[in-house]
Parts: structure tokens; C-alpha cells; sequence
């Protein structure tokens, strides 16, 4: 039964609920507008304005024009360097995560709850506390400043979260099933290929999408392990508030956050709603 | 050649003790019932023929070949799940034929495979539909199909029907047993239910905190129970368990409840005269005890003459359960629906005294 009706307290908690939800939105809408007005006109009245004329080029300029240190390429070059680290971070992450948690959930092995707690502490360790050891291990790979360091690092650090998903997914799978596996003859990864991850859909997709989200947004270790047309979008946008003009260029650089913060929005739009489902639901049937 | 035996198996889970000392043997062919309440180690000892656990110590051998250090997969074994275990993203056919296409048998002779063990239990028309779109009585024939079609040298069944309702249960229970009898296969199966025990095992194995109580045919079971926990488990309901006192009396040994005028004396049955002039305990099943116009047997005089007080009435439409003072204590007997007993009156009855037993009162165990 739905009830309809508006009751004075029913409307307060509507205002209540709008107001919070404005607040959420206002940078948003801020870097919108901002995105779609010059900088001539931002400079001249406020950084809070309905644009006079809508300025589409400030996207182009943003995305292919626009001198970020000394190169002036836009930030093509960055999205396609986070793109670079997040794909294949997100799927080998998502993957080995699957595989850890189905061995943490499915089978016994001596010392398996400890792994499991000390995979699962990599959630609780600051950022800040590992950068000193990444770039210890970075300068001994030789990974400084490329790409692939920073595929290494998300990929290793992403394991933690991914296994804790899959692993409280995998745990409602009946431990039956393995047994009748394991007396048919399969082994560790054929079980896991043929039983387990066509199970797992649900759970995948959640883990994809909170990898993707956070590896594309990660920025302190983009920032620190990486330089010039190393960085990924969210470093490089950093280094682009930085330029020097002759006019601060509000309006490119709203357009820039946009273009870098639209994968991620895209991201959710599409598959928030099994994020939240995947979430809460769990059981496998 | 046994084709299963389990020697002084222990099992324990850090200080608890599952298993203390299981020695089984069972021959081909052979059909054995592990029962008890649950949490008495029946389970467990499955799993460890089956592989899935490890014995703490002892030994076992399938097919006369010691399977200790061998994984499940080699050790000619097949195994029902209670849940089924149906690979939920496998059609019923994958289901079937998972195990042959881990063991790499090749195509043609799966699919021969399938098509036999469909036929003979009826699933053929449910090949390519997925375990959840099955019945659970569909479920349990394709969870018994991935078993049979491996032919093993022993089936292991792990309380398969206790998932099912009641009327399917008993069909499946005439299935499995039609199944054994005409494939001959060598089965191993757990359950709680005595009644599935009773049906379907050549033996039975009564199990009890990780001991079994006594492996015997199903008759020897039940009719000479090796003591009273094993008396009282099977059958349903109950066999009457009653202090009484053995003495010699002109007719013989007699096993005498209550005292004076209403004392009862039951002809002892023999091997029980080192226990003259002491306290046992007397067992006789409720289908013992019936109306006085009951014949229980072709041969002469089993039967004995007696009165009781009715104290509750139980119809069940086939039987009537009658709830009776004996001596001090209430028992049960079965009587024809046909005969009308009051409520508190001084009836009589005809007990059947082939079938008694003497139990100790002090250790629970047989006496005669």
C-alpha cells in the first residue's frame, strides 16, 4: 500500500530530503555551468553565473588543445593513460580477488583463515603508510613512473577488496557442491571455471565497478609515482589548474574535471543499480 | 572380496571425539543402512569413505584396495547429496556428464551414457532444462542419474530423501530399492529415519556418539536389538521397555511385572538363568501386544493371556494404538481397527512372547 496523501510532516521531511540533496549537487552544478561559460565572462562576474553564451569549444579545447606542462594535447592523452591502468587493473584484480576468495570460502587448507585475514588487512592500511614501500619496490622493478607500476600497485592493492567481496559471496555457496565436484573429478580451477564463476555475475559486476571507480579516481599515487605524460587524468588535472595564463581558464578547466569524471558517471549510471543489488543480495540459488 | 571396509576409524575434531572405532565390513552387492540421531557420527563417516574428510586413524578399503592417501576422484566412488548438488549453471546432460568429462571420455560414449541412465530413470525429456527448473523429485532422480552413470564399485547416498515431501519420499524409497535390486550395485547410505533403514538395507549399522550400537540385518535389528537404545530407535512406535524381575516360576523362567495379584509373568526367553532373582528389563514391541483373538504364528501356543487397564485410545485406520497399564508402567499395542476398547476398562489381550527381550538395567545391553 502506498500512501500518498501529504501530511505537514510528510512535507517537512521532503524539504528536509531536497535541501540535503541540493547541497550534494551544487559543486556539480557549479562545474557544469562553469564548463559552459568563457573565461573572459567567469573572470568578469563570479565563479557562480547562468552562462551569457553556451561555450561548447571549452570541451574541445579541454579534450585536444589545451597546454598542460609544456604540452599542449589537452588531456586525451592522460584519459587514455588512466584508461591504460584502470582496465587492466580492474580485470586482473577482479580476477585474482574471484580466485582468492573462492580458495578462502570453498576449500579448507592449513592456515587458510590466517591468508585470509592478512589479505583482508590490506583493506585497513592508510594509502599514505604504503607509499614509502611502493616506491621502494618500484625503483627495485624499475617500474618508476610507467604505467605498468601503477598497474602493479591497483592490481595488488585492489586484491584485498575484491577477495573480501568474492569471498563473503562464495561462503553462501553450498560446500556441497565441491564435494559432488570433487567426486566427479575436478580439480581446483575447473571446479572454480565451470561451477563457481558462472555463479558469480553478480558479484563481478560489483567488484568492477568499485575497481574502476576507484583505480580512475585514485590520485596520490598517480600523483606521487608519476610525472609529465606519465600521469594519469586525475594528476594531470592537477598540473592543469596549475597553468599559467593570462586569465584564469575556469570554463576549460571545469570542462577537463567533466571529461575526466565521465567514466566513472557513466560507470554508475549504467551499473549502479546491480552495484547496490549485488550488494545485498549474496545467495546464490 | 568385501567391497567396503572401514577399520577402527577415529575421527575428532580438536577435543571431541566423533568417531570412536568404527570397524564395518560389507560385501558386494550389499546394501547397508548407516542410522542414527543426528550428531552421531553417521555423516561424518560417509564422508570419510568418500574421501571428503580425513580419519583421524584408522583405515579404509574399497574393493579390497586401501583408499587412505587416495582423493575422492580415484577412489570408484559416487556420491547423493542430501541438497542434490546440482551444478546450477550445468543443464540436467552437463550435470550427468561433468564426471565423465573431467576423466576425458570421449564424446560419443557420454552421450550413450546419458541416454541409458535417463531411460531407465525416466528424465529424458529433462536433458536440457536446468536444475532450477526441476521438482525436487526431478532434482533427486538427476542427482541419483550422476551417480549411476558412473557405475562405481560403491554408491554412497547421504540422506537423499530428507528433502522431499512425504508421499514422495516413499515413492522414491521404492525406487532406490527397485534400482539396487536390479543393478546389483554395492550402496552405503545415511539416514535418521529408521523406516527408510527397515526398507530398503540388507544390514543395518545403528549408530550412537560415534559408536555403532549394533550391524545386523534389518530382522536381527529388530527383533533381537543389541540393547536398549537400538530397542527403542527403531520402530516406530517404540519397543515397550519395563522393569521387571526375572524368576522361576512352575512353567518355566518368567519375567514378572508388578506385584501380588496383578502381577504378569512373561515366559523369559532361554539363555537368560544367570539373571534369576534379579532386576532386568523386559522389551516387546507394540505389534506384540493385540486383541484377544489374535494368532501371531501357525505354531502352537506363543501366546499369552492377559488383562490391562486401557488408559488412551489411539485410531490410526489401519491399527489402533492402544496405551495400556502394565504392572507400574504404560505401554503400547497394536490392535485391529476392528475391536472397540473403552476408556479405562479391564481389557484383554493376547501378547506374542516369541519375540521378548531381557535387557540389563544397568549397561542397556541384550540379556536374551
Amino acid at each position: 500500500m502506498r500512501d500518498t496523501t501529504f501530511t505537514p510532516s510528510r512535507i517537512l521531511i521532503y524539504l528536509a530530503v531536497s535541501l540535503i540533496a541540493a547541497a550534494y549537487l551544487v559543486p556539480l552544478i557549479v562545474v557544469v555551468l562553469n564548463s559552459l561559460r568563457t573565461a573572459e565572462e567567469i573572470a568578469q562576474t563570479s565563479m557562480i553565473g547562468w552562462p551569457k553564451q553556451w561555450a561548447w569549444n571549452n570541451y574541445v579545447v579541454a579534450w585536444g588543445d589545451f597546454c598542460i606542462a609544456q604540452t599542449c594535447a589537452g588531456i586525451r592523452p592522460y584519459m587514455l593513460n588512466s584508461a591504460l591502468v584502470t582496465v587492466p587493473a580492474t580485470i586482473v584484480s577482479t580476477l585474482l580477488g574471484s580466485i582468492a576468495g573462492y580458495a578462502v570460502s570453498l576449500w579448507r587448507f592449513r592456515g587458510d583463515r590466517w591468508i585470509y585475514g592478512v589479505v583482508a588487512l590490506g583493506i585497513f592500511l592508510p594509502q599514505q603508510m604504503r607509499l614509502l614501500p611502493w616506491t621502494i619496490v618500484l625503483r627495485d622493478l624499475g617500474l618508476t613512473n610507467t604505467l605498468t607500476g601503477l598497474v602493479m600497485i591497483h592490481t595488488i592493492q585492489g586484491l584485498s577488496f575484491t577477495a573480501l567481496f568474492c569471498r563473503n559471496y562464495y561462503i553462501a555457496i553450498p560446500p556441497e557442491l565441491i564435494r559432488a565436484a570433487r567426486i566427479d573429478g575436478a580439480g581446483f580451477y575447473r571446479i572454480f571455471w565451470r561451477i563457481v564463476l558462472p555463479l558469480s555475475p553478480p558479484i563481478l559486476i560489483v567488484t568492477v565497478i568499485w575497481q574502476f571507480t576507484h583505480i580512475w579516481n585514485e590520485f596520490l599515487y598517480g600523483v606521487t609515482f608519476t610525472t609529465g605524460q606519465q600521469q594519469p587524468v586525475t594528476a594531470a588535472l592537477i598540473a592543469l589548474s596549475a597553468s599559467v595564463a593570462d586569465i584564469p581558464q575556469h570554463g576549460v578547466q571545469s570542462a577537463a574535471v567533466m571529461i575526466a569524471a565521465l567514466p566513472t558517471l557513466l560507470v554508475y549510471l549504467f551499473g549502479g543499480r546491480y552495484f547496490v543489488r549485488g550488494l545485498t543480495a549474496g545467495a546464490v540459488k | 572380496m568385501s567391497a567396503l571396509t572401514v577399520h577402527d576409524v577415529y575421527k575428532r575434531f580438536g577435543p571431541t571425539e566423533v568417531l570412536k572405532g568404527i570397524n564395518l565390513e560389507m560385501g558386494s552387492g550389499e546394501f547397508t543402512v548407516l542410522v542414527g540421531p543426528s550428531g552421531c557420527g553417521k555423516s561424518t563417516l560417509l564422508n570419510i569413505i568418500a574421501g571428503l574428510e580425513h580419519q583421524s586413524a584408522g583405515s579404509i578399503q574399497i574393493g579390497g584396495r586401501i583408499v587412505d592417501d587416495v582423493p575422492p576422484k580415484d577412489r570408484d566412488i559416487a556420491m547423493v547429496f542430501q541438497s542434490y548438488a546440482l551444478y546450477p549453471s550445468m543443464t540436467v546432460r552437463q550435470n550427468i556428464t561433468f564426471g565423465m568429462e573431467c576423466r576425458n571420455v570421449p564424446r560419443a560414449k557420454r552421450d550413450a551414457a546419458v541416454v541409458s541412465v535417463a531411460k531407465l530413470l525416466q528424465i529424458d525429456a529433462l536433458l536440457d532444462r536446468k536444475p532450477s527448473q526441476l521438482s525436487g523429485g526431478q532434482r533427486q532422480r538427476v542427482a541419483m542419474g550422476r551417480a549411476l552413470v558412473r557405475d562405481p564399485l560403491l554408491f554412497l547416498f547421504d540422506e537423499p530423501l530428507s528433502n522431499l515431501d512425504a508421499q514422495l519420499r516413499v515413492e522414491m524409497r521404492m525406487e532406490i530399492k527397485q534400482l539396487h535390486q536390479r543393478l546389483g550395485s554395492t550402496i552405503v547410505y545415511v539416514t535418521h529415519d529408521q523406516i527408510e533403514a527397515m526398507t530398503l538395507a540388507t544390514r543395518i549399522a545403528v549408530m550412537r556418539q560415534g559408536v555403532v550400537q549394533q550391524f545386523a540385518d534389518p530382522e536381527t535389528v529388530y527383533n533381537r536389538p543389541a540393547n536398549l537404545f537400538v530397542a527403542r530407535f527403531m520402530g516406530a512406535p517404540p519397543m515397550n521397555t519395563l522393569s521387571a524381575r526375572l524368576e522361576v516360576t512352575s512353567s518355566g523362567t518368567a519375567a514378572v511385572l508388578g506385584r501380588g495379584e496383578a502381577a504378569i509373568r512373561f515366559p523369559a526367553p532361554s539363555g537368560a538363568e544367570g539373571w534369576i532373582g534379579r532386576e532386568v528389563v523386559l522389551g516387546i514391541r507394540p505389534e506384540c501386544i493385540a486383541e484377544p483373538t489374535r494368532t501371531f504364528s501357525d505354531a502352537p501356543d506363543p501366546v499369552l493371556a492377559i488383562a490391562a487397564r486401557v488408559e488412551m485410545i489411539e485410531p490410526t485406520g489401519a491399527e489402533t494404538i492402544v496405551v495400556l497399564r502394565l504392572g507400574d508402567e504404560r505401554a503400547l499395542g497394536r490392535v485391529s481397527p476392528d475391536v472397540r476398547y473403552r476408556l479405562g476398562e479391564n481389557a484383554r489381550f493376547a501378547v506374542d512372547t516369541r519375540k521378548i527381550n531381557l535387557f540389563d538395567p544397568a549397561t542397556g545391553d541384550r540379556i536374551a
